[in-house]
């Protein structure tokens, strides 16, 4: 059976389905994170003092991290655009570099819990660290998420460009849209945590 | 999107590249006044805005894009907004009466 508008559009909403999907999905991950940002303006305004965050945190890093997560939000959009020029080589190294980028912000991250654990800053510390851990662990995971889709549309799953171009342009742009979004929460996380 | 407005999208591309770059050390560099918290937290809320409206519109191609998905965004706002005046909204009564 084949499955309908994957790429031609719905009459109703004058999007092909993948697009609608992966904009509600989008809209439920801001509620999450939005949640999250709630709960930490309840908790710092109801606290009697809270730490800058350069207290606790490396800011040189996390401005290393914000570059390499920006770059790899334009290598990921241009992955798509060399599609859109048939240009399947340079898509393949374009999605290469969002890959990497992805991994070096993890090892990044890597080396700031290491550094936080090795000093005895834990979740359980302070109400600081607490927020810190959960908005910044939820956002690696969700780093770690769009790592194993971008992988697979590199590798194995780039193989329907050969019998589906357009749909598997219309997967690129999909899988573009979130690791933006992803990119778009780490653009408020970076002054929320590391700069206020 | 037509394959011929591909190249001068490519262009945009970059230049919004060049200016999250100077954005963010902007930021940085506001940072490092440390100003008065209630200024700091204004100022980098209003330059992660820009940065993040500038992501959505070209990255993600909101400003060229249908409007059912520019309807559900106008209700995840509507209910985000809600999300973060929640906190403040449960104390309202209380800050009311601190006032009078």
């Amino acid at each position: 059976m084949e499955i309908p508008y994957t790429i031609e559009t719905r009459h109703d909403t004058g999007l092909y389905n993948a697009k609608l999907g992966i904009w509600l999905f989008l809209a439920s991950e801001v509620m999450l994170f939005g949640g999250l940002f709630a709960s930490y303006i309840l908790l710092r305004t109801g606290a009697s003092e809270w730490p800058h965050g350069s207290t606790y945190l490396n800011i040189p890093l996390a401005t290393l991290n914000t570059v390499v997560l920006i770059a790899s939000s334009v290598t990921m959009v241009m992955s798509w655009a060399s599609l859109m020029m048939n240009e399947f080589k340079k898509f393949k190294i374009y999605m290469g570099i969002t890959i990497l980028c992805g991994f070096l912000f993890l090892i990044v991250k890597y080396f700031e819990y290491s550094a936080k654990f090795e000093h005895g800053y834990f979740p359980s510390n302070n109400t600081f660290l607490a927020i810190y851990f959960t908005l910044t662990g939820l956002h690696g995971l969700h780093v770690i998420g769009g790592i194993v889709v971008n992988s697979y549309f590199w590798g194995a799953g780039s193989k329907m460009w050969f019998f589906q171009p357009k749909r598997f342009t219309n997967r690129i742009e999909i899988a573009g849209l979130y690791w933006h979004f992803v990119d778009l929460v780490w653009i408020f996380l970076f002054p929320v945590l590391y700069l206020l | 999107m037509e394959h011929s407005n591909i190249q001068q999208h490519i262009k945009k591309y970059f230049y919004v590249f060049a200016a999250l770059m100077v954005l963010t050390v902007i930021t940085v560099a506001i940072a490092s006044f440390h100003l008065p918290i209630a200024i700091a937290v204004t100022l980098a809320l209003i330059v992660a805005g820009v940065k993040g409206t500038m992501v959505a519109s070209y990255f993600m191609h909101l400003i060229s894009e249908k409007k059912t998905i520019l309807i559900i965004l106008a209700f995840t706002i509507f209910f985000f907004l809600g999300l973060l005046f929640l906190p403040t909204l449960t104390e309202i009564d209380s800050i009311s009466r601190n006032v009078s």
